[in-house]
């Protein structure tokens, strides 16, 4: 089994490595690092130690034959038909990444209806696009679309397997790298190709969002990973790009589920829960009037987010209460939290602050919300917001 | 009805702080709780126990202070509490350790339904239930807002998705990963704190479930953490004056995503 | 300070601390506000089995695991007013209306509705005072006169607090006007009964979230068995009921004020002026040294007082006196002082302290004023010197 071990001839005393555990399983004794019950030989004090004085070792379980995968496959996501804008993402990424690795960028897509996908896929970067066709794949359900990927994937050997952090991707992964006995690394937001190794280095954040955790997965393959939605950047497409389509053959086997799809109900306008929102664009006394909160909504749809405000908007009547955000409101933690024309007082505060990042737009430079945002912008919201959105606009088109 | 819940002892994250000289995580006084969301899993769990009979049985892989989750499971409700413990369980990646769980639950036999938190709020992987499940070669429904029935061979739930709400049904025995939509979780009782108090709680190890080395803990797993780091953080962050146009450029860089590297 | 609590008296405190958290203090302005009573708030104490602590295991409660039940009202009691002496007065007026079944109750009185009470299926309460019966209980108006099998009652009880939640009274009631305090009866009334309605519904100072209301007896026929002990000990019932719920009174006004010292505490330490967090400074340094120094010398008074009680000693009306006493004047003072040292912002609404101080009154007022109770404790005092007793 694993083991932890000190080296008490390098090690210092320094104490630099009872911080840096994530899990306070370190402490000091008699001069020498002691490594106590909690430690989950995570490995953050081996990185941390600037002696080398702190060793795991693990015992090597037969490595898979890793030269004989090599290539980046995508699993797409698809709803009626149309492909989420997430895979583009991920088929940007993985051009970027396969530039440093060999082998093909792949894509698999199972739809009963492909539209005009297959090429775009292409020219949004894919190199080979395996197309799994029939009406029963119309809508994700968890075991066919995992036995045929899994079949693919054992077939075509990629060296990694992407596929986007949504709750589909998130259903699908862990099921096929556990049937695969290989690794998976959850929601990333950074990857990259290791110079010296060729492996995939898995960047995500953890514990709340205070730390970003770097994870490889040395010993097997594929490389699994899913990927946080809006942070990688699609490409623009090519028309011109080459590529193949490859149809795959279905068994009824492959399609068999035991769960069924009863009903789907899409989300009416308006009734996502801004706690649930991982973009908030939110208002506050600055924006003056209910009709300025529509710009703030459309900027908030474009980015499916949804639309917060401050105690004093709601206050004035121009939004209504379940948009609060703030001591007496909600408490949000966005992934992005833009605030508009917001002051940013403590009872504001305290329903946002733990939001990964704070962008805060507003024209009075001494407003507090400058002292802990991570991104402020002092400005007229009334000039900027609507160049935001054309901006972002332009850059989806 | 025999409804197990896996649940997780987590550090409470809203507590960690960064110690902005060293760069650190501030561990100390960070108390240590059960998975928000895993309460939920019980809650529900309880819930269709109180009105179909049977029993639920929360269990838990980890060190032996993990135990302080199970009877707070106890003391909200839970019939039983296992605990996985063991020194090779260690630096279990979301592979080992749900392969761990679910050896947990073959031992246990008879289960129908195993349901647990969508994710663990150290860790936010969501990636241990649809492991079980694929352990056992059970069906799943994940992010399950609401169980509408449960009966001795089948539940339908709905599954909250981007842009929507899929009804789902499954055949038993399945695994269920639940939303906080689905309840409000009880508090524990004065009889229940009681009953926790006195639980003798049975530990299992690897020999126990007949699992090898290279199976579980650090050895069992495919992924390993190669570094940690605190996320860049300005106090009192960046500001930025200019031109309008200027500046609406910078605010959708940001909101877009990371521009060309 | 720390009092050694069991650890059973340790879980009603942490059971209290979560219900707070969780489901009071996100309501309680909204419930003061609105002059609504906790049903729900109820019911989730009632699942936590806190509504049987103060009653014995033989009628289906779980008074013996805290050592009998006034240190575990204390403990709950106090524990549920720091976040809202509204929500806590509703729980513990339940344990004062039960009280005078469970002193002088009979076994089939008492089989018949404790365990509905420990299981808080249903609530209870208490009606002493009238519009002209309030400190002077010989000044009760209202009737029982005997007719049969049954006693007919007449007359109006004010400020009933559980008033119109409950579903059973314990009423005091004449059965013998030549006779005073003497000719008073202690019933059992259950809501339904024909001829007994309830008046209006009281808009408070404070612990709004408590209901007040007047119950309304027209010809109430109530059966001769739902008399208490006799007739004619109505008054010695009323006034062992009251000894044994001024701890609770003692503990609500502690809780209230732990509240708002908190919030004081909190606030001086976050709030800047003249560059400097406003703790810094002497005068709230003073203020806090003050505050915590009462609430601590109230809180020590008081679980004396109820592990007095818990212990078996027959005599505790001038300690219940001095408890409630102690305990509520200094609810007022630190109360007081917590708005002041918010300021401006603890004289609104969007901060707690201003509603703390307007639920601390009370404490000063019911379950006998504390001028009463200081001639009481008067009155005690002249007695053991008189006997030359050395307590």
């Amino acid at each position: 089994m694993a083991s932890i071990e000190v080296r008490e001839d390098t090690c210092v005393g320094c104490g630099v490595c009872v911080p840096a555990c994530p899990f306070g399983a370190i402490s000091m004794e008699e001069g020498l690092a002691a490594i106590g019950d909690g430690c989950t030989l995570c490995g953050a004090c081996e990185s941390s130690c600037p002696y080398g004085a702190i060793i795991i070792r693990t015992e090597d379980a037969g490595k898979a034959d890793i030269a004989r995968y090599s290539g980046i496959m995508v699993l797409a996501e698809q709803r009626d038909g149309v492909v989420d804008h997430s895979t583009l993402e991920l088929l940007g990424e993985a051009t970027r990444l396969a530039s440093a690795d060999e082998g093909p960028v792949s894509v698999v897509l199972l739809t009963s209806d492909p539209m005009d996908w297959p090429a775009r896929l292409i020219s949004h970067g894919a190199d080979v696009v395996y197309l799994g066709l029939d009406p029963a794949l119309s809508h994700f359900r968890t075991e066919p679309f995992s036995k045929i990927a899994e079949k693919i994937i054992r077939e075509k050997r990629p060296a990694v397997v992407l596929a986007a952090a949504t709750t589909t991707g998130r259903d699908l992964m862990p099921r096929i790298a556990k049937n695969l006995n290989t690794g998976l690394t959850a929601d990333c937001t950074e990857l990259a190709i290791d110079p010296e190794t060729g492996g995939l280095l898995q960047t995500r954040p953890a514990f709340g969002g205070n730390i970003l955790a770097t994870i490889v997965c040395s010993d097997t393959r594929p490389q699994m990973a899913t990927v946080r939605p809006r942070v990688m950047k699609a490409m623009e497409p090519d028309a011109g790009r080459k590529g193949r389509v490859e149809n795959l053959d279905l068994s009824p086997d492959d399609l068999v589920s035991r769960t069924e799809v009863l009903q789907w109900s899409p989300l009416e306008e308006g009734e996502v829960d801004i706690t649930e929102a991982e973009v908030i664009v939110s208002g506050g006394r600055g924006v003056k009037s209910p009709e300025n909160f529509s710009m703030l909504e459309e900027l908030a749809s474009l980015l499916d987010g949804s639309v917060g405000a401050s105690r004093a908007a709601v206050d004035a009547g121009w939004i209504p209460y379940p948009h609060q955000v703030g001591q007496t409101g909600k408490t949000v933690q966005p992934k992005i939290y833009l605030a508009c024309g917001i002051s940013g007082a403590v009872q504001h505060r305290v329903g946002m602050q733990s939001a990964d990042r704070i962008l805060a737009v507003n024209k009075d430079e001494s407003a507090p919300i400058f002292e802990f945002c991570d991104q402020g912008y002092v400005a007229d919201l009334f000039e900027v917001i609507p160049l935001v959105i054309r901006e972002v606009r332009r850059r989806r088109s | 009805m025999r409804i197990v819940v896996a649940v997780k002892q987590v550090p409470d994250t809203s507590e960690v702080r960064i110690d902005e000289e060293r760069g650190t995580l501030i561990r100390e006084g960070v108390p240590s709780i059960l998975n928000p969301f895993d309460e939920y899993a019980l809650e529900e769990a309880m819930r269709w126990r109180d009105e179909l009979g049977g029993s639920v049985t929360v269990v838990t892989m980890g060190p032996p202070q993990a135990e302080a989750v199970l009877r707070e499971a106890v003391s909200m409700g839970a019939d039983d509490a296992l605990l996985l413990s063991d020194r090779a369980f260690a630096g279990a990646d979301t592979w080992a350790t749900s392969h761990t769980l679910a050896r947990a639950v073959v031992k246990m036999g008879d289960v129908d339904v195993v349901m647990t938190g969508k994710q663990a709020i150290d860790g936010d992987t969501a990636q241990t239930g649809p492991g079980i499940a694929a352990s056992l070669d059970w069906p799943q429904i994940t992010f399950v807002g609401r169980v509408r029935e449960l009966t001795q061979d089948s539940i339908t739930a709905e599954r909250y998705v981007e842009g929507g709400c899929e009804v789902i049904r499954s055949s038993l025995p399945v695994v269920i990963t639940v939303l906080k939509d689905a309840n409000t979780p009880r508090l524990p009782s004065l009889r229940g704190k009681m009953k926790a108090r006195k639980m003798e709680i049975p530990v299992w190890g690897m020999h126990d479930l007949g699992l090898s080395p290279d199976e579980v803990g650090l050895d069992g797993s495919p992924t390993r953490v190669v570094r940690i780091m605190t996320p860049e953080t300005s106090a009192c962050g960046e500001i930025h004056r200019g031109e309008p146009g200027e500046l609406a450029k910078l605010i959708a860089d940001y909101l877009l995503g990371k521009e060309g590297e | 300070m720390n009092y050694f609590l069991s650890e059973e008296l340790n879980d009603i405190r942490e059971v209290c601390a979560e219900i707070a958290e969780k489901y009071i203090i996100p309501v309680r302005a909204e419930l003061d506000e609105e002059n609504r009573f906790p049903s729900e708030i109820i019911k989730v104490m009632a699942e936590s089995d806190l509504c049987g602590i103060y009653i014995p295991e033989a009628y289906g409660g779980s008074a013996e695991m805290f050592g009998g039940g006034s240190m575990a009202l204390c403990v709950a009691t106090e524990e549920l007013s720091r976040a809202c002496g509204g929500v806590a007065v509703s729980f513990a007026a339940n344990a004062l209306g039960a009280m005078p079944i469970l002193i002088s109750g009979s076994e089939e009185q008492k089989q018949k509705y404790l365990p509905d009470l420990a299981s808080g299926v249903k609530l209870a309460a208490f009606a002493l005072t009238e519009p002209e019966a309030g400190s002077d209980a010989g000044g009760v108006k209202t009737k029982a006169i005997r007719d049969g099998d049954s006693y007919v009652l007449n007359g109006t009880k004010q400020w009933i607090t559980n008033g119109g939640e409950a579903q059973i009274y314990t009423v005091i009631a004449q059965t013998d006007p030549s006779r005073g305090a003497r000719g008073l009866s202690a019933f059992i009334v259950e809501e339904g009964t024909p001829g007994f309605s309830y008046g209006k519904k009281e808009d408070k100072m404070g612990i709004r979230a408590s209901a007040t209301r007047e119950l309304i007896f027209e010809d109430c026929r109530v059966p001769a068995e739902n008399l208490i002990a006799r007739e004619g000990f109505g008054f010695i019932v009323a006034m062992k009921t009251l000894d044994r719920s001024r701890p609770g009174v003692a503990a609500q006004a502690v809780g209230i004020a732990q509240g708002a010292m908190d919030e004081a505490a909190r606030y001086a330490s976050e709030r800047i002026q003249f560059g400097k967090r406003i703790d810094s400074f002497q005068a709230v340094q003073f203020m806090l040294a003050d505050m915590a120094t009462q609430i601590e010398a109230a809180r020590a008074l008081v679980y004396s007082t109820a592990r007095m009680i818990d212990a078996g000693e027959k005599k505790f009306e001038k300690e219940s006196a001095m408890a409630k006493v102690f305990a509520s004047d200094t609810a007022m003072r630190v109360t007081t002082d917590a708005v002041q040292i918010l300021g401006g912002y603890g004289y609104m609404k969007e901060y707690p302290v201003e509603k703390m101080m307007r639920d601390a009154k009370i404490t000063q007022i019911y379950e006998g004023t504390n001028q009463i109770q200081r001639s009481v404790i008067a009155s005690a005092v002249i007695k053991e010197t008189a006997s030359g007793s050395r307590k």
